[in-house]
């Protein structure tokens, strides 16, 4: 694999042109970070084009927020080469969270996918082995979602 | 100087037996109890008894200190205090002892039943049956064989049996694991072992501890025609005791306590107690065939078994030492140890001793 | 002996903590490994969405106890970017300093841990004393030996103590003699290197896919330390090599946090030698934080921690969550492990540091 070193706006541009409905967060202008929306059926394409094309090898963070409405799922992707982090927010709505696992491309999204399923019952498609991770198997509820009830009330 | 334990047993027992007890039982007109106590067969059983006791006694007390000096030792090496029961610590082993003695006494539900509680006792035993063959000096002594080198090395090669039944009985898997490497890593280098022996042997021409010692008093000690061989028996040795860096069959960290385990309370006192005892053999071994057993100056003044027993703690140093800078190796590496390297060098030790004794030299 | 599987853990010497390494084995050698985690789960990120901003910084320091000052550190910093607060000058100097600090202390952790792994109780105590050198600066400096409760949002609490550079100056050299006397006791040691080469060999590609990070990457060759590309604080500032060794094997992982003790050292030298005199140490924060979200990560001594933050204009976090650079080395753990045997697992294991607090969380 080349290690090209882009910087934050080529790898803007390289994104605009393959996938056009990816909206970038300008407002937040800080170096060596990249922040943008995606929808979830585009989600696996734009990561595998993220890591083929671009570079972005390294996998840091998936994490999940429940937004009361919407489930989102966050990914924070880093390249090595040119020291970038992006930040990709995935919007799934709230009665059928489901997208697709980018466990295929980074193994090291493995066990973060598994713990935002854990927590949140987010269903990653094709993970290799989603099952309850921190929490014991029998359990029946979601704790890290905003509607479950806290210190047993 | 030495003491001679069997005449003055003998002396002790005779005199209790037909001049005390005897003139008692005669003064009760029961001639024939008191001829029979009298009599040599009674006497010469006591005495063995009585023998047996005191140099059981004096093996454990050396062992126990053993356990003390390592433990000082150890902490002394690691920049800690070490023991502090006691003047110098010196009661840390006995306030443990009492500890283990009144815990309770568990027999795991998937142990064996006969052989769990059967291989302590096993252990134990043959440990302290090699007290049996070890001179102190020319009279303090159990037994005077000819062959009591080669008793020594037999018994201690029964104990991986023992821990093999162990660990086995225990039913778990640590201990299982542990048990297999205990065996393999002791048979492996009971050749080496038996190699540097055979060296020793060929050179003074007996397997009797007497002789070996004489034989040293008058030429040299043999740790210097033999020195390779000594080192290939100090390595074994401390290999066959499952000391660091050979205690492998106990690998604290991947095997929890190894085939010891599943074993508490007094039975885990006595597997530790067996360690040093076998632990006082080893050194006992070394001293005897190569240090020049009880020999040594100022023998007007001071007592050979006194000269014995500090040259075993002097040689046990090394064994705290080598526990103070290694790190357990690795089973294949501890085999690999043995056949490629301690094995080749027992056998050029062996050339050595051959060639010295056929040149006439000693 | 046919194939079996063998828990080491929940309680088990090995484990440094309360988690299982289940193993399978046939007779010695490795097979098939699964982590089993989740025995300390405190349920952090839940229990932080109820606290107050401040009240997350103790918090944070229990994530783990080996390197409490980097977590709070990392949180303070994801909260000051959500804030939007600017910290003076001398308090990255002194974050910066504190954080060298407790990555020796953490290596040292780990030596000693290491030490009583490959069996060698010498080597514990000597890098537990060590380490109480660091623990003595740190209670000098914060008034506590572990849990500090000392970077603030926007600052951190106190400034340096009286003849603080002087206890340092001094604690640093004598702590550069005993790394001479480690190097004499471990790495010219041949049957320490026994233990140690050639074992859990990982590949940089693997390590980089498995999302390994931290020592046990640089260890792989790969260069890459967030201190480095991309630098927080101050560390823009200094000069420092990053540590890396071609080895990719637990040696080269034992290598790697042996040179990153003295470059830690280096460095502590170098920001004496820029940090400014005297200043403010501290900003006032905000009590509530805006709508938005933040992402601050840096180079825990295990790797790269990163905390995600979102705030909802109360004054409390809505999401806080955490990247722990172990749960993702643990989750790779299996790789490491398959084809070696089972007296290698403590010496494959403990190179990597295990710290269940901030695994679990």
């Amino acid at each position: 694999m080349e290690d090209i070193a882009y910087s934050v706006q080529e790898v803007k541009e390289k994104i605009v042109q393959t996938f056009s409905d990816v909206i970038f967060d300008d407002d937040k202008m800080e170096v060596r970070r990249l922040y943008m929306t995606a929808d979830r059926s585009i989600l696996f394409e734009l990561c595998k084009f993220m890591k083929n094309d671009l570079g972005f090898c390294h996998c840091s963070l998936v994490s999940g927020v429940d937004r009361c409405d919407r489930f989102q799922t966050v990914y924070h992707i880093t390249s090595y080469a040119s020291n970038i982090t992006a930040e990709i927010v995935v919007d799934l709505p709230h009665d059928e969270p489901e997208v697709d696992s980018i466990t295929p491309l980074w193994g090291g999204a493995n066990w973060h996918e598994r713990e935002t399923f854990d927590m949140f019952g987010i269903i990653f498609k094709n993970h290799p082995n989603l099952k309850r991770l921190l929490l014991p198997e029998d359990y029946k509820f979601f704790p890290m979602r905003k509607d479950c009830p806290e210190g047993g009330r | 100087m030495y003491l001679d334990l069997w005449n003055l047993v003998g002396g002790l027992i005779h005199w209790l037996m037909v001049d005390v007890i005897g003139e008692i039982l005669n003064w009760l007109h029961l001639y024939g109890l008191a001829d029979w106590l009298g009599s040599s067969g009674v006497l010469h059983i006591l005495t063995i008894i009585v023998v047996g006791l005191i140099i059981l006694v004096v093996g454990m007390l050396v062992s126990i200190t053993l356990i003390w000096q390592d433990r000082k030792m150890l902490g002394r090496f690691m920049d800690r205090v070490g023991t502090q029961v006691g003047p110098f610590g010196l009661f840390q082993n006995f306030a443990d002892a009492l500890k283990v003695l009144v815990k309770e006494y568990i027999i795991p539900d998937a142990a064996d039943r006969l052989i769990y509680p059967l291989a302590p006792i096993l252990i134990i035993g043959l440990s302290m049956a090699m007290f049996v063959t070890i001179p102190y000096s020319q009279g303090f002594y159990m037994s005077n064989s000819d062959l009591s080198v080669i008793l020594t090395l037999a018994i201690l090669a029964v104990v991986p049996f023992a821990v093999l039944m162990g660990g086995w009985a225990s039913n778990n898997k640590y201990t299982l694991i542990g048990g297999m490497r205990a065996a393999a890593q002791t048979c492996a280098y009971e050749v080496p072992l038996l190699l540097s022996v055979a060296s020793v042997v060929v050179l003074t021409g007996s397997m009797n501890f007497m002789d070996i010692v004489a034989f040293q008093y008058e030429n040299t000690w043999l740790v210097i025609p033999l020195i390779i061989g000594f080192i290939v028996f100090l390595v074994s040795i401390i290999a066959e005791v499952e000391r660091v860096p050979f205690d492998l069959p106990e690998a604290e960290a991947e095997l929890v306590e190894g085939w010891q385990t599943e074993y508490g309370g007094m039975r885990f006192g006595l597997i530790m107690m067996s360690q040093y005892a076998r632990s006082f053999v080893g050194a006992s071994l070394i001293v005897l065939l190569f240090f020049g057993g009880w020999h040594g100056p100022f023998a007007d003044y001071i007592p050979a078994g006194i000269w014995f027993v500090v040259k075993v703690f002097l040689v046990f140093i090394l064994f705290v030492w080598a526990w103070a800078a290694f790190p357990r190796i690795r089973t294949d590496q501890i085999l690999d140890l043995c056949w490629k390297r301690l094995l080749p060098l027992a056998a050029i030790n062996l050339f050595i001793a051959v060639f010295f004794k056929t040149m006439g030299w000693f | 002996m046919a194939e079996m599987w063998i828990n080491m853990g929940p309680q088990h010497p090995m484990t440094h903590g309360l988690w299982n390494m289940r193993i399978k084995v046939d007779g010695e050698t490795i097979t098939d490994a699964e982590p089993v985690i989740g025995y300390l789960h405190r349920g952090w990120e839940k229990m932080v969405e109820n606290r107050l901003y401040p009240q997350i910084i103790p918090m944070a320091d229990r994530l783990c106890y080996g390197s409490a000052f980097t977590w709070s550190h990392v949180y303070c910093m994801a909260v000051e970017k959500l804030m939007d607060i600017e910290v003076p000058e001398r308090a990255q100097y002194i974050r910066a300093m504190s954080d060298e600090l407790q990555r020796i202390g953490n290596h040292l952790m780990w030596l000693a841990a290491i030490g009583t792994d490959l069996g060698n109780l010498t080597m514990f105590l000597y890098a537990t004393r060590d380490r109480e050198m660091f623990l003595d600066l740190f209670t000098s400096l914060t008034g506590a030996r572990m849990t500090y409760n000392y970077c603030r949002v926007g600052g951190v609490r106190n400034d340096s103590p009286p003849n603080w550079t002087r206890d340092l100056v001094r604690t640093l050299d004598y702590f550069e003699k005993r790394l001479k006397e480690y190097d004499m006791l471990v790495d010219q040691s041949k049957l320490f290197r026994m233990r140690m080469e050639g074992l859990g060999y990982m590949s940089a590609k693997d390590c980089i896919n498995a999302g390994i990070t931290g020592p046990v990457l640089r260890a792989s060759g790969v260069k890459q330390d967030l201190r480095h590309n991309d630098p927080y604080e101050i560390y823009e500032e200094l000069d420092w090599n990053i540590c890396t060794h071609d080895d990719c094997d637990t040696w080269a992982r034992y290598r790697v946090r042996m040179m990153e003790m003295q470059e830690s050292v280096n460095i502590v030298r170098d920001i004496l030698k820029k940090m400014p005199e005297s200043g403010p140490i501290r900003v006032k924060p905000p009590r509530a934080a805006p709508v938005g979200t933040a992402m601050a990560r840096m180079e825990d001594p295990r790797g790269e921690s990163l905390m995600y933050l979102v705030g909802d204009g109360t004054d409390k976090p809505y999401r806080l969550s955490v990247r722990s650079p172990l749960y993702v080395i643990i989750s790779a753990s299996p790789q490491l492990l398959k084809g070696y045997r089972i007296a290698d697992v403590p010496s494959i294991l403990g190179m990597l540091d295990v710290c269940v607090g901030e695994m679990d969380r």
